[in-house]
């Protein structure tokens, strides 16, 4: 199932005017406040009729303005979870996860065990939504809107209200839903980290346009696109298979560029996982290092780079199959007189890649 | 009981509970739709009506029951068309609920209406895209965040139906056993030697009957807030 999105909108002072493809996975709508990505998503929903455009999920056709079919949001089947949950507060929390599979054809009682499960929110069926925490509530609300059997599901920032720790508790549910339930989710996000760690596509908005689109990995390892990510953040993503977990607390991952060694990596051996490397880890040197601490040394090639208006230079990098980003000044890049085709060696510190960024994928 | 009061008293305040009940039940509906209307409306004609609505509020009840006299009277162009389908309003017990029903309209809209933007319209969204069309949204969310304030207005506005008096007197006079409410039984009583006591008991029983109703409509308004903050 896939989703196709195209559409014009004026607001205010505000033009929107995107068009954008989604397939199965996590696509997310990734822009600053304003950059027009809940406009989007209501859009998708049927809470805002855009000027001019067509939706297409799934092969129904949810808005086309050329022919004036606007489909009701109520008949759309499209999940939403909002940012600030929105749990009727007059329900209990199973009678707000049975409320959409009532409407979809009956509650099934091994699908409301599944989702449960999957979301851990089976203790708090009896409750009242003003007895939960903020991380319980967005639980039940994911649950709600999966459990009236959506073909595409809207996540509008839905960890954005949320404290660290809470945030830390739902990624993973995030996660495994995106793994196991196989729907298209639009995932909207400001935060580059999330992003990262769920997408397989990504959609940059800015300024009401689509910026730059394709998977997650090419574009976060695009010196191109890496100011639109924010500098501080830019960083690639990299697949990688647990080989072993040696005894001194580090795990040798295999890489298709090599290997690497990291903190403990919380995943059985032959697991796949994916890395994030942050850009202003990565030191470049024209010679295999010798007598260093750093453990991680790949071979590269440059790829791309891109000098913007500060003192920065992104580096784009070829490693094996995959694709590295070096966030490095412009004085070291005149010094070490770097081209583009130019191969070299790549120095990670072996603690770059934080835990959080390690993921299951 | 019975020798407390006597008879008359008695049908005065059956007489009452019947036409505050009428007189709710009757309007309910239309408070609830105008109540939305004003809650939610866009319209630019909603102050006027606004104003219309709560007209009685501000009215000497006299100038309401003497309006509604030449509307529903037998002369009246509303009684006419009434009267031509064999019903009479005016100087009945429904004339006497439909005074009650007018003026206790605005303080029934205006609970309502506090209750209807007190939803925040942000879950009927979130009930729409999960599959409920409007009349679902609104059965099954609106109304059950909205039902105390309902309750709350209805028992306010049938407090007030029980003690009308200036609009009810003018419009269908005091007639015992057909328009004679409780009210209309006091002031009879004060005027008549010697029945003070009988009055008295009237006045005391209204303020008991009034008083509860406050304190009903203040505990269900209670009970609205924290349903909508979900406790």
């Amino acid at each position: 199932m896939s989703l196709s999105v195209a559409l014009r909108h004026r607001f205010g002072g505000f033009a929107l005017d995107v068009a954008f493809e989604a397939g199965p996975g996590v696509t997310a709508l990734f822009g600053r406040s304003g950059a027009g990505k809940t406009t989007v998503v209501n859009a998708v929903a049927g809470l805002l009729r855009p000027d001019a455009g067509r939706i297409v999920a799934g092969g129904e056709v949810l808005l086309d303005t050329a022919t004036g079919r606007f489909l009701p949001p109520h008949r759309r089947r499209v999940g939403y979870v909002f940012q600030d949950g929105r749990l009727f507060p007059h329900l209990s929390v199973a009678a707000n996860l049975a409320y959409g599979a009532r409407l979809s054809g009956g509650v099934d009682g091994t699908d409301l065990a599944r989702i449960a499960d999957l979301l851990g929110i089976g203790a708090l069926l009896d409750r009242r939504p003003g007895a939960l925490s903020g991380g319980e509530k967005q639980r039940v609300a994911i649950g709600r809107a999966l459990l009236a059997r959506p073909r595409i599901l809207l996540m509008d920032e839905p960890l954005a209200a949320l404290d660290a720790p809470r945030k830390a508790e739902i990624l993973p549910y995030i996660e495994r839903l995106a793994q196991e339930a196989g729907l298209p989710i639009l995932y909207v996000s400001h935060a580059v980290d999330e992003v990262a760690r769920l997408a397989a596509t990504v959609v940059v908005l800015a300024g009401g346009r689509v910026a730059r689109a394709g998977p997650a990995a090419e574009l976060f390892a695009d010196p191109d696109t890496a100011p639109l990510l924010g500098l501080r953040e830019a960083g690639a993503i990299l697949p990688a298979r647990v080989v072993a977990h040696a005894d001194d607390g580090l795990s040798e991952l295999a890489v298709s560029g090599g290997q690497l060694f990291l903190p403990r990596v919380a995943a059985a051996v032959g697991a796949q996982v994916r890395l994030r490397l942050h850009a202003s880890d990565v030191m470049l040197a024209l010679a295999r290092p010798e007598g260093i601490s750093a453990l991680n040394v790949l071979r590269v090639r440059i790829t791309r780079l891109h000098a913007g208006e500060g003192p920065g230079v992104m580096v784009g990098l070829q490693a094996g199959q995959d694709r590295l980003l070096a966030r490095i000044t412009r004085r070291s890049a005149t010094t070490l007189d770097l081209t583009e085709g130019m191969e070299l060696y790549a120095v990670l510190k072996s603690v770059a890649p934080a835990q959080g960024d390690v993921l299951v994928g | 009981m019975t020798g407390w009061l006597g008879p008359a008293e008695w049908a005065a305040v059956a007489l009452s509970l019947k036409v505050a009940f009428w007189a709710v039940a009757g309007s309910l509906p239309f408070a609830l739709a105008v109540a939305i209307w004003l809650a939610r409306g866009r319209h630019a004609g909603l102050q006027l009506v606004n104003g219309l609505v709560h007209l009685p509020l501000i009215l000497p009840p006299v100038v309401t029951g003497y309006l509604l006299l030449m509307a529903f009277g037998r002369q009246g162009p509303l009684g006419e068309a009434l009267g031509a389908l064999g019903i009479t309003i005016a100087f009945r017990w429904t004339g006497a609920a439909l005074a009650a029903a007018v003026m206790a309209f605005p303080l029934m809209v205006r609970a309502i209406r506090l209750a209807v933007e007190g939803v925040d319209p942000r879950l009927e969204q979130a009930a729409a895209t999960l599959g409920a069309s409007p009349l679902r949204v609104f059965v099954t969310v609106t109304l059950p965040l909205i039902l105390p304030g309902i309750l709350a207005g209805a028992v306010l506005a049938f407090a007030k139906a029980m003690g009308e008096f200036g609009a009810t007197i003018t419009f269908v006079s005091n007639i015992p056993g057909e328009t004679q409410t409780l009210s209309l039984a006091v002031y009879a009583l004060m005027q008549t030697p010697g029945a003070e006591g009988a009055a008295l008991r009237l006045m005391v029983l209204s303020v008991v009957l009034a008083l509860a109703a406050l304190l009903a409509s203040e505990a269900l308004a209670r009970r609205a807030r924290r349903r909508v903050a979900g406790e």
